[in-house]
């Protein structure tokens, strides 16, 4: 229910809204729980806006679709969970190599394979660094309430149109179905970032030229620049350079240096007391919130712990923890899977902490006192 | 955190549990100005499955986002009952409705029994009004919602020529407990 500024949203549904006031006018998807709802709530909304929906005949399609609508000059958006994830990897990997901003929401669920529908995981991580063969960044936040469904989906096509690349939001189940109140900010308070268009005269135009910036201005297919596009690695020409070896070498170091050389832009972190922490708790979207609960209820117990709570996990906030690894005696990892950010961490902390890991893969979202728990443990074993 | 509550609204698919959770979460945040947050979960079911939607109502923003020791259940069956009397706060609330729920926990919580199908059926003449005269009951019985934010919240979503039906539903609860005082059956362990 969206009642002036004011809304009750579930996260799905403020994802939704969130690419819509960011620009979004076409949405693929093929329906899959716990996501379905974006692809109903685009499928009502999209229409008054001008925008188009359509349901692909699967998720294959749909990550084909939102390319092919991008690449016409649309900010174009996909969801789907973990199965669909899977099917939605290989143009993924197009989408990054021929530099095509486009968003992809991941509500994660219980996996392997089709595993839980309905119940929250955040297994999902390592596939959204790396799921897609082939050596690429990857651009991935994490969501954990209402609010930031909606803002991070903004950010999210923001990052995407200024270094045209997909950018990858994850949810999950727990977040997908939960309203929370969100206040739906004055569209001209908001920064929306589209893409650097070409200006040059067709005639000169090279689709991969970097300007100097490290991002290549773009053209709208129609537009009346015409350019040719390719999965293969390719010069400034766009067309195939596979013989030449410093060719591959520059593309892919393109790739890498657009999002590498833009940390700062691009890194967000929430930082949860964590000055005199003792206890540094890493945890990310829903999980965050049983984090903050159980750091500030083990302060009332008198141990200092804080929360580092990255929002964009890829590329992952490697100085937030390197600035309190000497510090903290203890980095405890908590998420909702066998262990996945835990690795990417204890390699930051090099062995200046001590490394304390809570997954939880059972279906249920982790509550704070089974944090606090393992809190004091850590507490005992180290005094 | 004396301003932060937590509802359990069960009962089994049909009786309009899911729905009854979006109007209290709606009534506290969009007409009271409360943080909230609203859970849903359901089996399969579309109908006769066990259900519950919960609503966190808190002034300041709410942390931890699902309800661990709820202020209030509302059991609309005695399958809800005995799952949920347990986690409920000391001293807690509970709404039965005595034509679904025939036994009552024996332990330290405030129990309303307030017949709330039988009012929809014979007094406000349908059923399915059930949850809408449990709103109004809950509204009676706790000062952290207000019966209008309640009843603005039924109006925004309720089906054109309907509304004096919900209206009456809303109504015949609230007035059940303010006319009958009926806190009864309290058991102190």
């Amino acid at each position: 229910m969206v009642k002036g500024r004011v809304a009750v949203l579930t996260g799905n549904d403020a994802i939704a809204e969130g690419a819509i006031v960011a620009g979004m006018r076409f949405f693929a998807g093929y329906p899959i729980t716990p996501a379905s709802e974006i692809s109903h709530y685009c499928a009502e909304k999209l229409p008054k806006y001008g925008g188009k929906f359509i349901q692909m005949e699967d998720e294959i399609g749909s990550m084909a679709a939102i390319i092919g609508a991008s690449m016409a000059g649309g900010k174009s958006m996909t969801s789907t969970s973990g199965p669909g994830f899977s099917l939605m990897q290989e143009n993924l990997g197009f989408a990054i190599m021929a530099e095509v901003p486009c968003v992809v929401v991941d509500v994660m669920r219980f996996g392997p394979s089709q595993g839980v529908a309905t119940v929250p995981a955040q297994a999902d991580v390592m596939q959204a660094r790396w799921g897609t063969h082939g050596d690429h960044p990857s651009i991935t936040l994490a969501l954990s309430t209402v609010k930031e469904a909606f803002e991070l989906t903004v950010r999210a096509f923001n990052l995407a149109e200024k270094y045209r690349t997909p950018v990858i939001l994850l949810s999950d189940a727990t977040l997908s179905q939960m309203s929370e109140k969100v206040e739906i900010p004055d569209p001209d308070t908001l920064e929306i970032i589209d893409r650097k268009r070409a200006t040059i005269d067709p005639a000169q135009f090279q689709p991969y030229e970097d300007d100097g910036s490290g991002i290549c201005p773009f053209a709208s297919y129609g537009n009346g620049y015409i350019w040719y596009t390719t999965g293969i690695v390719h010069d400034e020409t766009g067309f195939p350079a596979t013989s030449d070896p410093d060719k591959l070498t520059i593309q892919i170091d393109r790739l890498y240096d657009k999002i590498n050389d833009n940390l700062e832009d691009i890194v967000q972190v929430e930082e949860y007391l964590i000055e005199d922490a003792e206890i540094v708790v890493v945890a990310y979207g829903s999980v965050a919130r049983a984090a903050f609960a159980a750091a500030d209820a083990a302060r009332s117990d008198g141990i200092k712990v804080g929360v580092i709570k990255p929002i964009t996990i890829w590329p992952f906030p490697e100085d937030a923890i390197k600035r309190v690894r000497e510090r903290a005696k203890t980095v405890l990892v908590c998420e909702m899977n066998h262990g996945q950010l835990y690795w990417t961490v204890k390699e930051i902390v090099e062995g200046k902490a001590e490394m304390a890991f809570l997954g939880q893969y059972n279906g249920k979202l982790i509550k704070p006192d089974k944090i606090l728990a393992v809190i004091k443990e850590v507490t005992a074993g180290v005094s | 955190m004396s301003d932060y509550f937590e509802v359990r609204l069960s009962g089994s698919g049909g009786q309009g549990m899911m729905l009854a959770g979006t109007f209290l979460a709606e009534a506290a945040g969009i007409y009271e100005d409360k943080y909230i947050v609203l859970c849903k979960s359901y089996g399969p079911e579309a109908r006769g499955g066990a259900c519950r939607s919960e609503v966190i109502i808190s002034s300041d923003p709410i942390v931890y986002p699902e309800v661990q020791k709820p202020d209030l259940v509302l059991a609309m069956t005695q399958e809800a009952c005995n799952k949920y009397h347990k986690d409920l706060k000391p001293g807690g609330i509970m709404i039965i409705d005595p034509e679904h729920v025939k036994n009552i926990p024996d332990t330290d919580i405030e129990v309303y029994e307030v017949p709330l199908t039988g009012i929809a059926r014979d007094t406000v003449g349908n059923e399915i009004t059930a949850n809408v005269v449990a709103l109004g009951a809950l509204a009676a019985i706790v000062d952290w919602v207000s019966p209008e934010a309640l009843k603005n919240a039924i109006l925004d979503r309720t089906p054109k020529g309907t509304e004096e039906l919900n209206k009456e539903a809303f109504d015949r609860g609230y007035n059940y407990i303010v006319e009958k005082d009926v806190q009864k059956s309290r058991t102190v362990v």
